[in-house]
């Protein structure tokens, strides 16, 4: 939801940034308030996942050029626990396999490492125990996950739902969803959503990167924006995202490339 | 042809050896054991060390040890049981302790208890008479001594003994815990194990060499399990001694028709070690798994060879190997698995696996497959390669610091190992030295 004179979480200015040599985001521009939620979408290779990581803090890509301010501070400058310690979530496109590692020894200790960060008592593994149960009851998971090592042998959806359970434990201030919809059938994508809806609130933020319009009916984003070529190219409502449905990337694409003010109206 | 150049010898303060027999040789039935023996001395004095010219050593070498003195302890030091508390295992009936390879009764729990009728456990010298016949025609029997120097010199200097006799269809309640301690600097030792269950019968027993002290010393230690038809068998190997200490082992298993052999060899310790283990399937339907887990770093060198002969039909062989390399050590494994012409059916897998944690750490892994019959299931495979970046970023992703998240992830790798260690205190015991050991701080 738009909320007047809610502060600002996220200001990105002219992001640039490569992996190997190879630029990908080419002077990106984005500001995020709380209580909002955006929708980043794009055609394949615009760029989208790599901003992704790059505000998670990736260590395979270097960021050549601009800043991100994450509620002021300079989240560059972060390592990547540190930025998740400071409330950035990224729910994985790919969530990694650890076999060997325990879903609720991993969950128990990313929660109490970032409790800590906040000053909050941590959790025994009863205690813990408890919480979780009570998460998952939300993502329509079963207890029997707890046992298995992380994501492995999981599906596609279970994977999904496993991220999102990561974020209603982490409790984020700015949750950034990279194509948490792909893999998903239409009733694990009802329940991802939910579970999204349940956890957005005036205090965070939401970023959603996809490529399909059909997460949008689930999750109803305040701002769209259209990336391609590594920068963000046109930005508008939710109504964009229909458009983008209809006439494809290419047509909403195309008066974006001589209109400069899109960038502008990245930045509401 | 090249002549060779090096010709080493074992150290004399090695050899310097006592005519005298020991006790448990002078009972009239096991006298056999006497000539077998005498034969091994003669053998230590024709065999050479080995060199990496020999094969079987050509990634370890050994040459270090001949540049040592050791010395023989004529009498067990004075250990405290207090001493060895650290290393009890609560789910043990019986521990043996072996202080220097010199069995301590004093220190040694729940021996003579009866663990059912015919059961015996503990040390060579009191084997039941009716019992001597059992011990004379196995001891010496399966480790290969007439072209193995260790095995050989082992069998030369053999004294003590842990013996573990369990009779046809009986299942002993605990594991036995054979607990052998270094405990005098520079001592030489030769422990040895003789494992013989009878058809049926379930037995599981812990061989664990540990260290009071961290200086150097050598063990030579030589295990033979006999598995009779139907029985099983469950072994674990926990080898934590000093990390200046030479530990050179032998182990040779034998499986009858049916019979099950389960083994969980775990090397924390000493800077040179080696473990050949040799299991032969002489029967129809054996099965075995052996896993295996060297955790080192430093200058540590760890070397397991190990041999699965199938040489009957319908056998199944099991194999995890894994590494985890620190610093600038070293890990071996040749891994050899051989299906006898004859052998049909058997179903094999092996797999090693290894993690590098430095740039200077290095792993030589070989498995091989010698296939000699036609209708078999044999894979086998090797990895070696470094903690996955991607897992890595995956858990400093929710907060993990980049040193948590690395330990966590090696000690994942090794717990594999660990988790099939059926004693659960000891799993947890060697799960926390995992945790601790690769716990670097941040």
């Amino acid at each position: 939801m738009i909320v007047a004179d809610s502060r600002t979480l996220l200001d990105v200015r002219g992001l640039c940034a490569s992996i190997d040599g190879t630029p990908i985001l080419k002077g990106l521009d984005l500001t995020v308030k709380s209580g909002e939620v955006h929708a980043i979408m794009g055609p394949n290779g615009s760029g989208k996942s790599t901003f992704a990581k790059v505000l998670a803090g990736h260590t395979a890509y270097q960021v050549t050029a601009g800043e991100v301010l994450y509620e002021g501070r300079d989240l560059l400058a972060l390592a990547p626990e540190a930025r998740a310690r400071a409330g950035v979530f990224l729910a994985f496109q790919y969530p990694i396999e650890i076999p060997g590692v325990g879903n609720s020894q991993f969950l128990r200790l990313a929660y109490n490492t970032v409790q800590a960060e906040r000053g909050k008592d941590e959790l025994d593994p009863l205690e813990f125990d408890d919480l979780v149960r009570e998460k998952m009851q939300l993502l329509e998971m079963s207890p029997g996950f707890l046992e298995r090592s992380v994501n492995e042998g999981f599906s596609g959806g279970e994977k999904k739902r496993n991220e999102i359970l990561q974020m209603a434990l982490l409790e984020p201030t700015l949750a950034i969803l990279d194509e948490t919809d792909s893999g998903l059938d239409i009733d694990a994508l009802r329940i991802v959503s939910r579970g999204v809806n349940h956890l957005a609130s005036a205090d965070n933020a939401i970023v959603l990167v996809t490529h399909y319009q059909r997460l949008l009916n689930h999750i109803v984003p305040d701002y769209v924006h259209v990336m391609d070529g590594g920068r963000i190219v046109r930005t508008g409502g939710r109504e964009l995202a229909l458009e983008l449905e209809e006439h494809g990337y290419e047509a909403v694409e195309a008066p974006a490339a001589t209109a400069a003010p899109a960038a502008a109206g990245a930045r509401p | 042809m090249i002549e060779r150049v090096v010709d080493r010898r074992l150290p004399a303060t090695l050899l310097a050896h006592d005519a005298k027999l020991p006790p448990a040789l002078e009972q009239p039935k096991l006298a056999g054991l006497q000539a077998l023996r005498a034969e091994a001395v003669e053998r230590v004095g024709a065999l050479k060390l080995p060199t990496s010219h020999d094969e079987a050593w050509r990634f370890t070498g050994i040459s270090a040890l001949a540049e040592q003195s050791f010395h023989r302890p004529a009498a067990a030091a004075a250990v405290q049981a207090g001493d060895i508390e650290r290393f009890a295992i609560g789910e043990a009936a019986v521990r043996l302790v072996f202080v220097d390879g010199i069995h301590v009764p004093s220190l040694s729990t729940g021996v003579g208890k009866s663990a059912g009728a015919g059961v015996f456990i503990g040390n060579l010298a009191a084997t039941p008479p009716n019992e001597a016949a059992t011990v004379a025609a196995h001891l010496g029997r399966h480790a290969g001594f007439h072209d193995h120097l260790f095995a050989a010199l082992n069998l030369a200097f053999l004294r003590d003994a842990a013996v573990v006799l369990v009779p046809r269809d009986t299942a002993l309640a605990g594991p036995v815990h054979m607990l052998f301690v270094a405990a005098e600097a520079g001592a030489a030792s030769h422990p040895r194990v003789l494992v013989v269950a009878a058809p049926g019968s379930e037995v599981s027993v812990i061989e664990d060499y540990v260290a009071l002290h961290g200086e150097g010393g050598f063990s030579n230690p030589v295990t033979e399990i006999v598995v009779g038809a139907g029985a099983k068998v469950e072994h674990v190997r926990v080898q934590r001694e000093s990390d200046a200490a030479f530990h050179v082992a032998s182990c040779a298993v034998s499986l009858a028709a049916s019979s099950r052999y389960r083994s969980v060899s775990v090397a924390l310790g000493a800077g040179l070690s080696r473990l050949d283990l040799v299991v032969q399937q002489t029967a129809e339907g054996a099965e075995c798994s052996l896993d295996g887990l060297a955790l080192i770093g430093g200058d540590q060198i760890a070397d397991t060879h190990s041999v699965v002969d199938h040489l009957q039909p319908h056998g199944t062989s099991r194999q995890l190997h894994k590494c985890i390399v620190d610093g600038a050590a070293h890990a071996v494994f040749n891994g050899k698995v051989m299906v006898r012409p004859g052998a049909q059916k058997t179903d094999s897998a092996q797999s090693s696996r290894n993690l590098l944690l430095t740039r200077k750490a290095v792993v030589d892994t070989l498995p091989q497959l010698e296939i000699f019959a036609d209708d078999v299931k044999c894979a086998h495979g090797a990895t070696v390669g470094q903690l996955d970046a991607e897992e890595v970023f995956y858990l400093r992703s929710r907060g993990l610091s980049e040193a948590a998240a690395k330990n966590l992830l090696t000690y994942a790798f090794g717990a594999e190992v660990i988790d099939r260690i059926g004693v659960a205190s000891l799993r947890r015991s060697l799960e926390q030295t995992v945790l601790e050991r690769t716990e670097r701080q941040p």
